[in-house]
């Protein structure tokens, strides 16, 4: 008898899982809240690494390696430290690099300056880089859209351009979109690099991947205070913390096509006689270019995002206007600097698109001016639209709007929709309020307080033993030392909100998606606008959904909250639709000879097969999710987000502080990840997909 | 003349210490034992030559090892023992440098599954290898335009391989291995992914290139009709080893091995041999009203020769000699059995 039931719980596995519910639910009721029990919270013994961080930075900024280096101001030889040389020569590269784009565009005599001397760039100050006028921009963007991809993108790109130009947003968005042509290829070069050598060196890839892991699940946030500490403020640092974000994907998009490419293309590539550099930059990157171009489709979309957290190292552009607007609950002001970066986004995103699949005509036989029209009109466009503005230079008595429309005499609709975010506020103000209240009091608040309550060695068991449960004593490991380096730091209870926030946010977003993905995900049809509309949101920077809900609900954790939920449900959705359509057709067709029902075929044949593919979507809206509960410190949360923020203040261990909490949070979600990743994989292996 | 190809005693073994097995065993590998050593056996000692516009057909089931012995041959993969000589020449030995050059001048090669440059036109796909070669893009456009319209591809060099069916990519796939006038011609499975009746189409397309062309061809198939239809000589390989290399016709009417039996059991043999491989010495008696060819098959011309009801003269078609006889007794026996 006995033996039976060993037998059960050794085989089935809600058996196991019940049993660690229960063991769960022991240790939580009966270990005493008590701070000098080891079992309810573990001593902070590692409270000094956030001070120990600092110190190796400023360590090395200081004093590692000194160099001589020769001070032209003081015409002597002074002692540097040789890193804070390298920082140094690395921000002015970029500032260079992003100021000359923008000089190219908006004018200004900064690039100028570095070649000729102050002084006699004073005397001379005629000797300035003419503004491009707006509407010459217009036209470029017309054409270069009607030469990638015809009549369609060319109106696409002219009229985004003239929309922002017209809503005097235009000094923004060219610093903005130099600050993205500056980032995106050096983030494209970098990960390209990176991804090759993953590619061709398997220890590479090995030793890549947790660096990956921990890059793409630290909050955004974590890597501003240690970026002013090492390079200082301006749009360089933002350009920095733009690339240490994008890059990691661009990576992986790079290993993944690289190695999804059929063995018999290199062969193929082989026996035609290429050298190896041919096979690379010939065979091999072409071949893997839909996954490249994903990635730098990625890279474009989180240089977009990063706008308005760049703009806290200051960066210059949209990101900095909305960061404002937001700050002052401008909500109009902000909502079309957000729709402005949304348009950059799109453009940019068919441009490149459409630039890669452009395709050579070998037989033409074109002339010089056939070739080259577009070019032509252009150089056209501009030598008209400046002499026309030029001349304007008499009519106009102080602003010039042939040249630059300002922000502040630019068309504005943010009247119309603050009046319509008034409306809804007066109107709803009292449903909106209650259910606010009634969400805050009676689920997230009892919610907090269970997270808060939990002892730590409940939480161990509870995450150790899942671990355990769906991989085996390595798995288990691997989660509990995690969670110890956070649980031995004075943050612990910190990351128990981020963990409640998270985990609500989490559910919430899974819900929908499966909901949202099983109900659409059935015809081809409903999948395919399903897809759709998770591309479009995508496509919104992450902090354009705090917008709205910080009207409607104010700074509460509700904002963030559903800030979070609706960010998240498109990777649950998204990964939803492509469980139900990885279903095989014969056993739709099997369970339809069997006589299903509706439901029956949902929760028999369809549920089952998708739900490895659906949880590895869970595995995403957890990133998606802490991604967004971060964010949500920059309107006034209580947890891990909050100091990580508020160490933008801290100047003697910020840097330190922030690096400590962004891993924490990013072994969270590792945490997680691994414990379903494991998951997912057994479950897709025993129901034979892939 | 020295072979295009000779292979002798090559062996490919995977695994982490294939060389030091091999060194143990001496030559004479057992797969089994080398599998519990963790080592999987490709190619097992295999020694034969191809001659200049010889076509040579390597059949086996999957498994056996003829895609491995390709790859040994053209050095896609590298053998772990044994002599391959091209031209007289061991690829073996051969440098990064020196490949590259054997491949671009002497090599061509088309792939069970197409390997096509999904990023490029048929043209520009044929073009690479003249392009990778340095060759100027008009002159290498120039030249694969004349392939495109080889494989009967004319009007569509603009499209991309995702526009085309798949027998139309294995046109493409042809094209590209013939652009650079290689001597050599590796085909590994060109025709498996192809519909029955698209496969025949191709195989006859393939026979009237081979027609015109003449190159030394190394073809791999699992399919043994398509081996008897296209081969000068066939290898038939299991577990790595050629079991037996010949004739068609030696094969099937003298198969070595009970596996090679197997193959050949079914095969209708009247479609299959020649008048040479049935036809007695020289027969005085031997009627000179009507003769037939020795390279004739006898399904085409078996009405003939037992309408005729007596000893029938064979000639070789190339001077018209009379080089033996046929006795309709003969023919009835390969039509009926017996």
């Amino acid at each position: 008898m006995d033996k039976n039931y060993i037998e059960i719980i050794k085989n089935s596995k809600p058996a196991q899982f019940g049993l660690l519910l229960i063991l769960f639910l022991i240790l939580y009721n009966f270990i005493p809240q008590n701070d000098s029990n080891y079992l309810w919270r573990l001593p902070s013994l590692l409270k000094g690494i956030p001070l120990w961080i600092n110190n190796v930075i400023f360590n090395a900024l200081y004093e590692w390696f000194p160099l001589k280096v020769w001070d032209p101001v003081f015409e002597m030889y002074e002692e540097k430290a040789a890193f804070r040389e390298f920082t140094k020569a690395v921000s002015q590269g970029l500032l260079f690099l992003i100021t000359f784009v923008r000089e190219i565009i908006l004018g200004g005599d900064k690039i100028i300056d570095v070649f000729v001397s102050d002084s006699w760039l004073k005397e001379n100050d005629w000797l300035t880089w003419p503004a491009l006028p707006w509407t010459a921009t217009t036209v470029g963007a017309f054409l270069l859209g009607y030469k990638l991809n015809g009549l369609r993108l060319g109106l696409l790109g002219g009229i985004g351009a003239l929309y922002v130009s017209v809503f005097g947003n235009y000094v923004p968005s060219i610093q903005t979109l130099s600050f993205v042509l500056i980032t995106t290829p050096i983030c494209f070069v970098l990960g390209l690099s990176f991804g090759i050598w993953g590619y061709l060196d398997k220890k590479v890839e090995t030793a890549l991947q947790p660096v990956l892991n921990v890059m793409q699940t630290m909050p955004q946030f974590a890597y501003l205070v240690p970026i002013i500490a090492l390079f200082g403020l301006g749009d360089h640092a933002g350009s920095i913390a733009t690339i240490i974000i994008a890059t990691p994907p661009m990576i992986r998009n790079t290993i993944l096509g690289l190695k999804r490419i059929s063995p018999e293309v290199v062969e193929a590539g082989l026996m035609s006689g290429c050298t190896k550099s041919q096979l690379l930059f010939q065979v091999l990157i072409p071949t893997a270019r839909r996954d490249i171009l994903n990635g730098v489709n990625t890279v474009i979309m989180q240089c977009l995002a990063m706008v308005v957290i760049a703009s806290f190292v200051g960066a210059k552009g949209l990101g900095l206007n909305l960061k404002i607007a937001l700050n002052s609950l401008k909500i109009g002001k902000a909502a079309e600097a957000g729709l402005c970066i949304v348009i950059i986004a799109v453009i940019l995103d068919r441009f490149t698109k459409a630039w890669a699949n452009k395709q050579k005509d070998y037989f033409a036989n074109l002339t010089f001016i056939q070739r080259h029209k577009f070019l032509i009109i252009f150089a056209f466009s501009v030598l008209i639209f400046s002499i026309v503005a030029f001349i304007a230079n008499g009519y106009f008595d102080k602003i010039n709007y042939l040249y630059i429309i300002p922000i502040e005499k630019g068309l504005t609709i943010a009247h119309y929709i603050d009046g319509a975010v008034d409306w809804v506020w007066e109107t709803f103000f009292y449903s909106l309020n209650s259910f606010n209240k009634f969400l805050l009091t009676q689920v997230l608040g009892p919610m907090k307080h269970a997270y808060l309550g939990m002892p730590v060695v409940a939480t161990f068991t509870l995450a150790m033993g899942a671990a355990y449960i769906v991989g085996n004593i390595r798995t288990a490991l691997i989660v509990g030392g995690m969670l110890l380096f956070i649980a031995l730091s004075e943050y612990w209870d910190r990351a128990l909100i981020t963990m409640y926030m998270g985990s609500f946010a989490v559910i919430m977003a899974s819900l929908n998606g499966i909901i949202l993905g099983s109900i659409f995900g059935r015809t081809e049809r409903g999948s395919q606008i399903l897809l759709s509309i998770c591309d479009f949101f995508e496509t919104f920077p992450s902090f354009v959904y705090l917008i709205p809900v910080i009207f409607l609900f104010n700074i509460t954790d509700t904002s963030v909250l559903i800030a979070a939920i609706v960010y998240a449900t498109v990777p649950a959705t998204r990964y939803t639709v492509w469980g139900m359509k990885s279903v095989p057709l014969s056993l739709h067709e099997a369970g339809t000879m069997s006589g299903v029902s509706p439901l029956q075929r949902w929760t028999n044949i369809e549920l089952p097969i998708a739900f490895p593919t659906v949880m590895l979507g869970v595995n995403q809206t957890v990133v998606f999710s802490l991604q967004m509960v971060i964010l949500g410190a920059l309107i006034g949360t209580e947890d891990l987000g909050q100091i990580i923020f508020g160490a933008l203040s801290r100047t003697k261990d910020g840097a330190g502080v922030a690096l400590t909490l962004g891993v924490f949070v990013s072994l969270i979600a590792i945490s997680v990840d691994v414990i379903v990743r494991n998951w997912a994989e057994e479950r897709k292996k025993a129901l034979g997909l892939n | 003349m020295s072979p295009t190809i000779s292979c002798n005693s090559v062996y490919k073994i995977f695994g982490d210490n294939a060389n030091k097995l091999l060194v143990d065993s001496n030559g004479s590998v057992d797969s089994k034992k080398f599998q519990e050593a963790g080592c999987i056996v490709g190619v097992n000692n295999a020694s034969f030559d191809v001659d200049k516009g010889e076509m040579l057909v390597v059949m086996g089931l999957s498994g056996s090892g003829k895609s491995t012995l390709l790859r040994c041959i053209s050095r896609l993969t590298d053998a772990t023992a044994g002599k391959i000589l091209i031209d007289g020449e061991d690829i073996c030995l051969m440098n990064n440098k020196q490949l590259v050059e054997l491949r671009r001048e002497k090599m061509g090669m088309v792939f069970q599954n197409f390997a096509l440059l999904p990023h490029k036109t048929v043209i520009e796909n044929i073009a690479f290898p003249l392009q990778v070669k340095g060759i100027s893009t008009e002159n290498s456009m120039y030249k694969a335009l004349e392939m495109v319209e080889l494989v009967g591809l004319k009007g569509r060099e603009n499209y991309f391989p995702r526009e085309l069916s798949g027998g139309q990519q294995q046109r493409v796939g042809i094209a590209r291995s013939l652009a650079v006038e290689p001597d050599i011609w590796f085909l590994d499975e060109p025709f498996s992914a192809l519909d029955p009746l698209i496969r025949k189409e191709m195989q006859d397309e393939f026979l009237r290139l081979q027609g015109v062309l003449n190159k030394t061809i190394m073809f791999v198939t699992h399919d043994f009709d398509e081996a008897l239809r296209l081969a000068d000589r066939i290898a038939i390989m299991k577990d790595g080893i050629i079991e037996q290399l010949d004739t068609p016709g030696n094969i099937v009417l003298n198969p070595a091995t009970d596996y090679v039996k197997k193959f050949t059991e079914d095969v209708p043999r009247e479609k299959v041999l020649k008048i040479e491989s049935i036809m007695d010495p020289l027969d005085p008696n031997g009627s000179s009203s009507i003769a037939v060819s020795k390279d004739d098959i006898i399904e085409k011309v078996a009405e003939q020769i037992l309408n005729s009801k007596e000893i029938i003269n064979v000639t070789n078609p190339k001077d018209n000699s009379v080089v033996g006889s046929i006795n309709p007794a003969k023919v009835i026996k390969v039509l009926f059995g017996g």
